[in-house]
């Protein structure tokens, strides 16, 4: 991409002879929409390079400077979507130059008609750069929401030994498919990893209990019982209970328990530990 | 065609499946099991399924044949060592094996045979 490519020469000309002009008209455009999270003479030095690259951009012909800039804007509009700043503030700080250029043009009296239609073309050329910082900063935070997707799922699935031969799930949060197959596998990994035969899936954290997640437990207790090991369901509330049976979900010979207390008292009777007061 | 070899501990039948099942693998294994019961009237038989990767439904299918088939001859099956992976497959092809009975691994299948608890 080449900025004006010639065509712009008079926009080209103003850019360079009026810099501290359009500048400060440029940033005073900007500074009213990110008011009070950079300061002036960030917002200042931030601008003013983008400004060097566009002048650059637009006297060049093999356009790296062009590459430049649009690098130096995906840049900037990747920090500002971490920052926390909208789409449209990144955009309008670069549609801001075209406010800056045209208030130039009209100061210095310049109402020719080459003149405008240099500046129409000059207004196209910018509205490229800032749809371009309008798919940065989309893709920017789909990256973003993926990279949290991902921790999510590492951090929510431990399985955790509670005695010797009995492992322990505590489910926390909504299940999905693939959540469940997270949990499933590493589940049973853990059941062949060391040896246990009785597994507790405590459900206390999932805050619903709808037919999918109820059907992504009975495969996981399934699956355990192929492998020859028992699952016991703890956790259910009396609010999830009545779901359950609303739903008409079968857990069949599936044991469950009202607490976790209970389910690791029932697998260590179970396994034949024997648990005493004193 | 490889056969699986049936050995044979006290009065129970030991299927180790050390390879790639194929069909035919697995009709002639049905065969033999049958002939192997009757020979010996062995009263539990042990599949040590903890070197098969990869399961399909007939594969599936033939846990529960054979379980059916050796309870008719008053002999209990155990299936052992079933990888995580397998599991899986099994409950998303919708095999769950019912009246067959499972354990972690060869040890335990054999001290579930010698308790002689009674089928879920």
């Amino acid at each position: 991409m080449t900025l004006g490519a010639g065509r712009q020469q008079r926009i080209a000309t103003l850019l360079r002879e009026r810099r501290e002009g359009v500048l400060d008209h440029w940033v005073a455009a900007v500074l009213n929409t990110v008011r009070g999270r950079t300061t002036q003479a960030e917002l200042r030095g931030q601008l003013a390079e983008l400004y060097e690259l566009v002048v650059q951009a637009m006297g060049e012909e093999d356009g790296t400077a062009a590459g430049e800039l649009s690098a130096a804007l995906q840049e900037l509009s990747r920090t500002r979507a971490r920052q926390g700043f909208s789409p449209s503030e990144t955009a309008v700080s670069v549609f801001g130059l075209k406010d800056a250029v045209l208030h130039e043009i009209e100061a210095g009296g310049g109402t020719g008609v080459v003149v405008y239609r240099e500046f129409a073309s000059f207004s196209k050329d910018i509205d490229d750069l800032g749809l371009l910082t309008f798919e940065t900063y989309a893709r920017t935070r789909e990256q973003v929401i993926a990279d949290q997707a991902e921790q999510l799922l590492e951090l929510s699935t431990p399985v955790v030994k509670l005695w010797e031969g009995i492992v322990g799930v505590p489910l926390v949060g909504t299940l999905d498919s693939a959540r469940t197959q997270v949990v499933m596998e590493s589940l049973l990994q853990t059941l062949v990893d060391t040896g246990s035969e009785h597994a507790v899936i405590d459900i206390t954290g999932v805050p619903a209990v709808d037919t999918e997640v109820a059907q992504h437990l009975l495969k996981t207790v399934v699956a355990a019982r192929l492998m020859g090991a028992e699952c016991v369901i703890s956790g259910i509330r009396p609010q999830i209970a009545q779901t359950i049976v609303a739903l008409g979900i079968e857990f069949g010979d599936i044991v469950t328990k009202a607490t976790l207390a209970d389910a690791l008292a029932y697998a260590l009777e179970r396994s034949g530990v024997r648990v005493g007061a004193g | 065609m490889e056969r699986v070899p049936i050995l044979k501990i006290g009065d129970t039948l030991l299927v180790s499946i050390q390879i790639d099942l194929q069909d035919q693998t697995v009709l002639a294994l049905q065969e033999d099991l049958a002939e192997r019961i009757v020979q010996t009237q062995a009263r539990g038989v042990i599949i040590d399924i903890t070197a098969v990767e990869i399961v399909d439904s007939f594969i599936g299918r033939m846990f529960a044949t054979i379980a059916s088939m050796s309870r008719l001859l008053d002999a209990e099956t155990v299936v052992v060592g079933m990888r995580p992976a397998v599991a899986i497959t099994l409950v998303e092809l919708g095999l769950s094996l019912g009246g067959v009975r499972t354990a972690l691994d060869l040890e335990r299948g054999m001290k579930l045979l010698d308790s002689g608890a009674d089928l879920r």
